[in-house]
C-alpha cells in the first residue's frame, strides 16, 4: 500500500477511460462502471483512514518523484490530520453521488466520465503537496464542473456554468499569481512542505512596492481560496450554480468542492505566512459573522428550497471562518489560550466535514422532491407529512441538523468554533450567535411551508421516498448522528495535526509577542 | 458504580429507548406500540421511586453523586459530561417521571383514534429523555444540549395535530422563541468557559468564588444563563410561546408545559443560583414578579379553559423566578414540586372536559362550536363528579387555600419577597406583585371552575351527552387531586401551616459564591421572620379573590359585564393579551422578515446582477471597445493602410511607365538636373 | 585653363546634341547616332581630363574602352534594328511596343 494516494487520484481516471471505451448505449455498465470505481476508491479511503496514525501530526503515506525538475517540480503527495477526513469525504460523497445520478437520462457516458475526472482533479487537490500539481489538479477540478453544470444542469445552465468557470477561474489566477510569488521569493520551489518551513522566514520583512509581501501574497491566495468557500462578498455564484446544476452535483459542490476554499486557508495561508494569520485573524472573523448573518438572513427570504439550502451553505461556513480565526488564542497576546485554538480550529475543520455531509444530505432531499413534484417552490407545497411520513422524518432531521441540534454533528462544531473564537474576538461571536437563531428561523418556517398544514390535492399521489434514494440519504444521516453523539473518533484523527498547525503558527509569527 | 448513577442511566436511556422503538417499529406493533412505552415509562418511574425513598432512608441533605466521562478530546480542549446527583436531582426525576406516567396513561384514552398515535408516544419518549438529560446533567454545555432537545420534543409534539395552520406557527414559535433564550444561554456558558476553563458547576462555582470570574462579567453571564432560563419558563418578555403552544393535546400540555419542561428555567435558575450576583438577582426578582402579575393579570379575562391554565402557569412560573431572585430558591423548588403536580392536574382536569365536550359535540355533528370554550360549559359538576372535586383540590391549591400544598409553597416565595421588601424598601413593588397575583389567582382560578362546572349549561342539550372521562383519565385525576394536600410535602410533620418537613430538611440552600449576597442563613431567618406577616396577607388575598369570584359568578351580585365594560381599555388590554403577538408581529417579525428580504434583494437583484455581473458587463465592454480598437485600427487602419497606400503609390505611378524609352531617358535626364541643381546649394 | 574649358564646352555642345538626338528621334538609327555622340563627348571629355589633369593615360584607356564598347553597342544596337525592322517593318522605336502590357 505504498502508492495509496497515488492509487486513489488515478482510479477515477482509469474508471472514465473505461467509461470511455463502453459504447454509448449500454448505459447500464456505464453506470456500474462509475458506481464501482468510486466504491472502490471509497473503500481505500477507508483503509487509509484505518491504516493512518492519528498521534502523528505530519503528512504520512508521502510520495515524492521527480517530474520537471528544471523548475524544481515534483510529484509529490501526502495526508494529514486535515486532509484525511477530507478524503474520506471525497470517496464517500463521489460514491453516492453515482447512485443519486443513476436516473441521469441525457449523455450518460459524458456525464460519468466528467464525473470521475472530477474526483481525480478533487483527490488530487487534497493530496498534493506541491504547488504546481496543487494548482493543476485545481484547474482539472474546474472543467467538468462547467461541462457538468452547463449540459446537465436546469434552464439557466449555460449562465451559471459560464459564471462560475470566469468566477472560479478569476480566483486560481489571482492564487497562480500568488503561488508564483511564493516561487520566486522563496529560492524557487514548489514543494509545500518545504515552503512551510521556509516562506514564514523568507517573506519576513520583504517589502514589494512598499508593502509587505506577506500581505500582498495573503490576500492573492486569500481570495482564490474564498471564492471557492465562498466568503461574503465572493459568494453570489453559489447559489446561482447551486440551482441550476443537476442533484448530484450540487451534493459534491457543497459538500466537498467548497470545503477546498477552508482547506485551502489552512493549508497554505497558515502554513506559508503565520504572520498574515494574526494581521488578519480580525477580518476572518468578522468576514464570518457576515456569512453568518447575511446568509441567514438570505436563506430566511428565499422561496426556492434550493436556494435557501445554497444560503445555508454561506451561512454555515461562516462558523468555520470564526473558529479558524481562533488560531491566535494560543498566541502571546492573547494568554497563550491554547483551549480556545484547539476548540477553534478543530471547530473549523470539524464544521467542514459536518456541513459536508448534512448540506449533501440536504441537496439529495431537495433532489428527492423536484424529481416528485417538478418544482422546489417552498410556497407550492404543503402538508407533505402525511402524504410522506418518511421523507419528511429524515428531512426533519436534516433540517435540525441545518440548524444546530444537539446531537447531531452540526451542533458540536459550531459550538467549538464559537467557544474557541469566543476569547479573542468577544463581540463578533457575541453578534453571531444571532445566526443560532436566522438557522432555526429559516429551517423551521421552511419545514413548517413544506410539511405541515392541509395537504396540498396535486400532492395526493406523490409517491414515499424510494430505496435508491433511501441508500443516498442514510449513510448521511447515520454520520450526522454517529459524529453528533461520539465526535470523538474524528477528533482524535485531527488533534494532532491542528495541534502541529496552531504551534507552527504561534511559533513561527513574529506578530504573536507582540 | 455508584447505584444512584446506575438507575439514573436506566432513567436516562429507557425512554429514549422506547422513542426509537416506537419511531420505527411503532405503527407495526399491537396496539401501536403503546405498552412499550408506558412499560418503559413504569420501569423509569419505578426507578425514580426507588431512589426517592432511598433519599427519604438516608435524610442526608448533603448527599451528593457525580460521574463524568470524556465526551471530546482535543488535547487541552475537552468537554466532560456527566451526572450531578443530589437531592434535588431525585425530587425532580421522581416529578419528571411521575407527570410523564400520568401523561402515558392519560394519553391511552384521550388521543384513542388519533392517526399518529404511535408518533404521540414515541415523541412523549424523546421529551422524558431529554427532561431527565437536563435534570442529571453536572454541567452547562449536556445541560444545554438536553434543554435543545427539549425544544424539539416540545416542537414536534405542539405540532401533533399539524394539519391545523394554528398548530404548526405555534410549534415553530415555541422553538423560536426558546433560540432567543438559548442565545443568551450560550453566550453565558462561553463568557463563564472563557473565565473558569470547565463547564462543570462544581469547577464554575469554585472558579466563581475564588474569582476567576466576578463583577459585571460574572452578571452578564448569570443573566446570559438566565436569559435560557426565561425562554424555557416562558418569562416576560419570552412568555409569547407558552399560551400558544396549548395548540398541543392536552396530556402534553400537562407534562410540558405546566409541570417539567417550563420548570427547566426554574430548574436552571435554581442550579446557578450561587453564581448569580446581587444585580443579576435583582433583575431576575422582578421579571419574575412582573410576570407572576402580568400574567395572571391575562387570565382573568380569558374565556379559553387552556389559555386561562396556560397563563396561570406563566404566572405561576413567575413566582418561582421571583422567588429565585429574592433568594429564597428552595421555596423556589418547593413551589416548583407543589405546582407541578397541581398544575398538572388541572390540565388533566380541562383534559377531561375536552375530551367530554369533544364527544359530545362530535354525537351532535357539531363541529363549529369551540369544546375549549368556558362560555359553552356550566354545570358540568354533577356530571363529571371526579373530574370536578380534582379539579377543585387543585383549584384550592393553587389558589392557596391552607391545608394544600400551594398554600405552603407560595407562602415560603412570599414571606421571602415579603423579608427581601423590608430589607430593601425601594424594592416593594416585588412584594405588591407577589401578593397582588395571589389575589388574582385566586380570583380566576375559582372564575374557571364556576364557569366550568357550576351555574346553567350554557348549551342544554348538550349537557346530557357529557360524561365522566374512562378510568384510565380519572385515575391520574385522583392520584394528583389527593396530591394535592399540603401532608404528603410536610411528612413526617403534620402542622398545615408549616413548612417544615422532609422537603425543608432535605433541601438546604446554598451559600452564594459570589461575595456580597446574603448568605443562606440571612434569607431564611429573614424569611422565616416574616412568615406569619405574610401568611395571614396570603390567606387575606386568597379569600378576598376567591369571595369576589364567588360574587361574580355565583352570586352575580357583581356582573362581570358591566364591570368590564367600566374598565374597557383594561378589558381590552388584558383579552387581548396587551397586544404582544400583535405588537411582535409587526415590530419584530415582519421588520426581520422585510429586512431578510430585502437583503436577498440586495444580494441578488443588486450586487449580484449589477455589481458582479456589471464587474462581468465592464468587461465585456473593455473587450468590446479593445476588439474595436484591434480591429478597426490597428487591422484596418494601419495593417491594411499599409497595403493601400503601395497599392495607391503603384497605381499612380504606374502611369509614367510609358514604355517609351526615350520618357525615361527625359525622366532620368530631368533626374540628373535636378540632382545637381539641388547639389548646387 | 582657358584650353581645359573650350574642350569641355565642346563635349557639353555635343553631349547636348547627342542627348537631344536620343529623347527627339524616332528612328532607331538616329536614336543610336546619338548615343554615338555621347559616347564621343565623354571621349572628349577624357581626353581632355588626362591631358590638363596630369594624369597620365588613364582617360586614354578609357576612351580607347568607349570606342571598343561603342563599337560593340553599334553592332549589337544595329543588329537589334535591322531585327525590329524584319519583324516590323519599321524602324520607328515607338511603334516597337509590343511589350508594354
Amino acid at each position: 500500500m505504498d502508492y495509496i494516494l497515488s492509487l486513489l487520484i488515478w482510479l477515477p481516471i482509469i474508471g472514465m477511460i473505461v467509461v470511455a471505451i463502453i459504447p454509448r448505449e449500454k448505459e447500464e455498465s456505464i453506470r456500474i462502471t462509475a458506481a464501482v470505481t468510486t466504491g472502490i476508491q471509497f473503500l481505500l479511503t477507508l483503509i487509509l483512514w484505518y491504516d493512518f496514525d492519528s498521534q502523528d501530526g505530519s503528512m504520512q503515506f508521502k510520495e515524492w518523484a521527480e517530474w520537471i525538475p528544471s523548475f524544481n517540480i515534483a510529484y509529490h503527495l501526502g495526508v494529514d490530520g486535515l486532509s484525511l477526513p477530507m478524503v474520506v469525504l471525497t470517496g464517500l460523497l463521489f460514491f453516492i453521488g453515482v447512485f443519486v445520478s443513476w436516473n441521469i437520462k441525457k449523455a450518460v457516458k459524458g456525464y460519468f466520465a466528467l464525473f470521475l475526472l472530477l474526483n481525480t482533479g478533487v483527490m488530487g487537490v487534497f493530496l498534493s503537496l506541491d504547488f504546481f500539481l496543487f494548482y493543476i489538479f485545481w484547474e482539472v477540478m474546474l472543467l467538468p464542473m462547467y461541462f457538468l453544470i452547463g449540459m446537465w444542469g436546469g434552464p439557466q445552465r449555460e449562465y451559471a456554468a459560464i459564471k462560475f468557470f470566469l468566477y472560479t477561474l478569476f480566483g486560481s489566477v489571482l492564487m497562480l499569481v500568488g503561488i508564483l510569488g511564493l516561487y520566486f521569493a522563496c529560492g524557487k520551489t514548489f514543494d509545500i512542505l518545504e515552503l512551510t518551513r521556509i516562506a514564514p522566514l523568507a517573506l519576513d520583512g520583504m517589502l514589494w512596492w512598499g508593502i509587505s509581501a506577506i500581505k500582498v501574497i495573503w490576500v492573492l491566495l486569500f481570495i482564490g481560496f474564498a471564492i471557492k468557500v465562498p466568503v461574503f462578498p465572493f459568494h453570489t455564484w453559489l447559489p446561482l450554480a447551486h440551482v441550476e446544476a443537476p442533484t448530484a452535483i450540487s451534493v459534491l459542490l457543497a459538500g466537498i468542492l467548497l470545503k477546498l476554499g477552508v482547506y485551502g486557508i489552512i493549508r497554505v495561508n497558515y502554513g506559508l505566512m503565520p504572520d498574515g494569520v494574526y494581521w488578519f485573524s480580525t477580518a476572518l472573523a468578522f468576514l464570518g459573522l457576515i456569512n453568518v448573518v447575511w446568509g441567514g438572513l438570505c436563506a430566511l427570504a428565499q422561496k426556492d428550497l434550493k436556494k435557501l439550502v445554497a444560503y445555508s451553505s454561506v451561512n454555515h461556513m461562516g462558523y468555520s471562518l470564526i473558529g479558524m480565526a481562533a488560531v491566535v488564542a494560543a498566541g502571546e497576546a492573547n494568554g497563550l489560550n491554547m483551549k480556545a485554538a484547539q476548540a477553534g480550529l478543530g471547530g473549523a475543520v470539524f464544521q467542514m466535514f459536518n456541513h459536508g455531509t448534512i448540506s449533501a444530505m440536504l441537496f439529495i432531499l431537495v433532489g428527492v422532491i423536484y424529481e416528485r413534484a417538478h418544482h422546489r417552490e417552498i410556497e407550492g407545497f404543503g402538508g407533505l407529512a402525511s402524504q410522506m411520513p418518511v421523507y419528511t422524518g429524515i428531512t426533519a432531521v436534516a433540517f435540525f441538523a441545518g440548524l444546530g441540534l444537539p446531537g447531531l454533528s452540526g451542533f458540536i462544531s459550531e459550538a467549538m468554533c464559537f467557544i474557541g473564537a469566543f476569547p479573542v474576538f468577544k463581540g463578533i461571536v457575541i453578534a453571531s450567535t444571532i445566526g443560532i437563531l436566522l438557522n432555526a428561523a429559516y429551517f423551521l418556517w421552511a419545514f413548517q411551508r413544506i410539511f405541515f398544514g392541509e395537504l396540498n390535492d396535486k400532492y395526493s399521489d406523490l409517491p414515499e421516498i424510494n430505496k435508491l434514494e433511501l441508500f443516498t440519504v442514510i449513510p448521511l444521516l447515520l454520520i450526522t448522528l454517529f459524529f453528533g453523539i461520539y465526535p470523538s473518533p474524528y477528533l482524535d484523527i485531527i488533534s494532532s495535526t491542528m495541534d502541529s498547525i496552531i504551534n507552527h503558527v504561534i511559533s513561527l509569527s513574529t506578530y504573536a509577542s507582540m | 458504580m455508584d447505584m444512584h448513577i446506575q438507575y439514573s442511566l436506566f432513567i436516562l436511556f429507557l425512554p429514549l429507548l422506547a422513542f426509537l422503538i416506537q419511531i420505527f417499529f411503532g405503527k407495526r406493533l399491537p396496539r401501536q406500540g403503546d405498552w412499550v412505552s408506558i412499560s418503559a415509562i413504569f420501569t423509569t418511574l419505578f426507578f425514580a421511586l426507588i431512589m426517592f425513598i432511598s433519599m427519604l432512608t438516608n435524610y442526608n441533605p448533603d448527599f451528593k453523586q457525580e460521574a463524568s466521562f470524556v465526551w471530546l478530546d482535543m488535547g487541552e480542549f475537552q468537554i466532560r459530561l456527566g451526572f450531578l446527583i443530589d437531592n434535588i436531582t431525585i425530587i425532580m426525576l421522581l416529578i419528571v417521571a411521575l407527570i410523564s406516567t400520568c401523561t402515558h396513561i392519560f394519553s391511552i384514552k384521550y388521543l384513542e383514534d388519533d392517526i399518529r398515535y404511535s408518533r404521540y408516544f414515541a415523541y412523549l419518549g424523546l421529551f422524558t429523555f431529554s427532561m431527565n438529560g437536563i435534570v442529571l446533567a453536572n454541567n452547562l454545555m449536556s445541560m444545554y444540549m438536553f434543554w435543545e432537545l427539549v425544544g424539539v420534543s416540545s416542537y414536534l409534539l405542539i405540532g401533533h395535530w399539524f394539519e391545523k395552520k394554528s398548530a404548526a406557527n405555534a410549534s415553530k414559535k415555541a422553538f423560536l422563541t426558546n433560540r432567543v433564550g438559548d442565545i443568551g444561554f450560550f453566550i453565558g456558558i462561553m463568557l463563564i468557559y472563557n473565565a473558569v476553563g470547565s463547564f462543570a458547576f462544581s469547577d464554575v462555582f469554585s472558579g466563581v468564588s475564588s474569582g476567576l470570574i466576578a463583577g459585571t462579567t460574572l452578571t452578564i453571564a448569570g443573566l446570559g444563563l438566565f436569559m435560557g432560563a426565561m425562554g424555557k419558563s416562558s418569562q416576560f418578555p419570552l412568555h409569547i410561546w407558552l399560551p400558544d403552544a396549548m395548540e398541543g393535546p392536552t396530556p402534553v400540555s400537562a407534562l410540558m408545559h405546566a409541570a417539567t419542561m417550563v420548570a427547566a428555567g426554574v430548574y436552571l435558575s435554581v442550579r446557578i443560583f450561587p453564581i448569580l450576583t446581587p444585580d443579576a438577582l435583582l433583575l431576575v426578582a422582578y421579571v419574575g414578579g412582573f410576570t407572576a402579575f402580568f400574567a395572571a393579570s391575562i387570565a382573568i379575562t380569558q374565556s379559553d379553559i387552556k389559555k386561562v391554565l396556560a397563563y396561570s402557569t406563566v404566572s405561576q412560573l413567575g413566582y418561582m423566578i421571583l422567588a429565585v431572585g429574592t433568594g429564597v430558591y428552595t421555596a423556589a423548588f418547593f413551589h416548583l414540586l407543589t405546582h407541578a403536580m397541581f398544575k398538572a392536574n388541572l390540565f388533566y382536569g380541562s383534559g377531561s372536559v375536552i375530551h367530554s365536550m369533544h364527544h359530545a359535540l362530535h354525537k351532535k355533528h357539531d363541529h363549529h362550536t369551540d369544546p375549549q370554550d368556558m362560555n359553552n360549559m356550566g354545570g358540568f359538576k354533577d356530571k363529571m363528579p371526579i373530574t370536578y372535586w380534582s379539579m377543585l383540590l387543585s383549584t384550592m391549591a393553587i389558589a392557596g387555600v391552607p391545608i394544600f400544598s400551594g398554600f405552603l409553597s407560595k407562602d415560603a416565595i412570599l414571606a421571602g419577597t415579603l423579608s427581601f421588601a423590608q430589607h430593601n424598601p425601594q424594592h416593594f413593588l416585588l412584594a405588591i406583585f407577589g401578593f397582588g397575583a395571589a389575589a388574582i389567582t385566586a380570583f380566576y382560578m375559582f372564575r374557571m371552575m364556576f364557569l366550568t362546572f357550576h351555574g346553567n349549561p350554557k348549551i342544554p342539550d348538550l349537557i346530557d351527552d357529557i360524561h365522566e372521562s374512562p378510568k384510565e383519565m380519572t385515575g391520574p385525576l385522583i392520584l394528583l387531586g389527593g396530591l394535592s394536600f399540603f401532608i404528603w410535602y410536610t411528612l413526617p410533620n403534620y402542622n398545615p401551616f408549616s413548612t417544615y418537613g422532609w422537603f425543608t430538611d432535605l433541601v438546604k440552600p446554598m451559600n452564594a459564591v459570589v461575595p456580597g449576597n446574603m448568605t443562606a442563613e440571612e434569607i431564611e431567618a429573614g424569611a422565616h421572620h416574616a412568615h406569619y406577616l405574610a401568611m395571614y396577607v396570603s390567606i387575606g388575598v386568597a379569600a378576598f379573590g376567591i369571595f369576589l369570584s364567588w360574587l361574580f359568578y355565583i352570586k352575580k351580585g357583581l356582573s362581570a359585564e358591566v364591570w368590564a365594560k367600566r374598565w374597557g381599555f383594561l378589558y381590552d388590554w388584558s383579552i387581548n393579551k396587551y397586544y404582544f403577538d400583535e405588537n411582535y408581529d409587526k415590530y419584530i417579525y415582519q421588520p426581520t422578515l422585510r429586512l431578510a428580504e430585502k437583503i436577498a434583494w440586495i444580494d441578488w437583484e443588486l450586487y449580484d446582477k449589477y455589481f458582479i455581473n456589471g464587474f462581468g458587463r465592464l468587461i465585456n465592454w473593455v473587450s468590446k471597445i479593445s476588439g474595436k480598437i484591434d480591429y478597426d485600427f490597428i487591422d484596418q487602419i494601419i495593417v491594411d493602410g499599409t497595403g493601400k497606400a503601395a497599392s495607391l503609390f503603384g497605381r499612380t505611378f504606374k502611369k509614367i511607365q510609358t514604355g517609351k524609352l526615350q520618357n525615361y531617358v527625359l525622366y532620368v535626364t530631368a533626374g540628373v538636373i535636378i540632382l545637381m541643381v539641388i547639389q548646387s546649394f | 585653363m582657358d584650353q581645359l574649358n573650350n574642350y569641355l564646352f565642346i563635349a557639353a555642345a555635343l553631349f547636348s546634341i547627342g542627348l537631344f538626338g536620343v529623347m527627339t528621334r524616332r528612328n532607331g538609327i538616329a536614336v543610336l547616332m546619338g548615343v554615338e555622340l555621347i559616347l564621343n563627348a565623354a571621349n572628349i571629355n577624357f581626353i581632355a581630363f588626362s591631358r590638363f589633369g596630369g594624369m597620365n593615360l588613364d582617360g586614354h584607356i578609357f576612351g580607347l574602352i568607349v570606342i571598343v564598347l561603342a563599337a560593340a553597342e553599334a553592332a549589337v544596337a544595329l543588329a537589334i534594328v535591322i531585327n525590329i525592322y524584319n519583324n516590323m517593318n519599321t524602324i520607328n522605336i515607338d511603334d516597337a511596343s509590343t511589350m508594354k502590357e
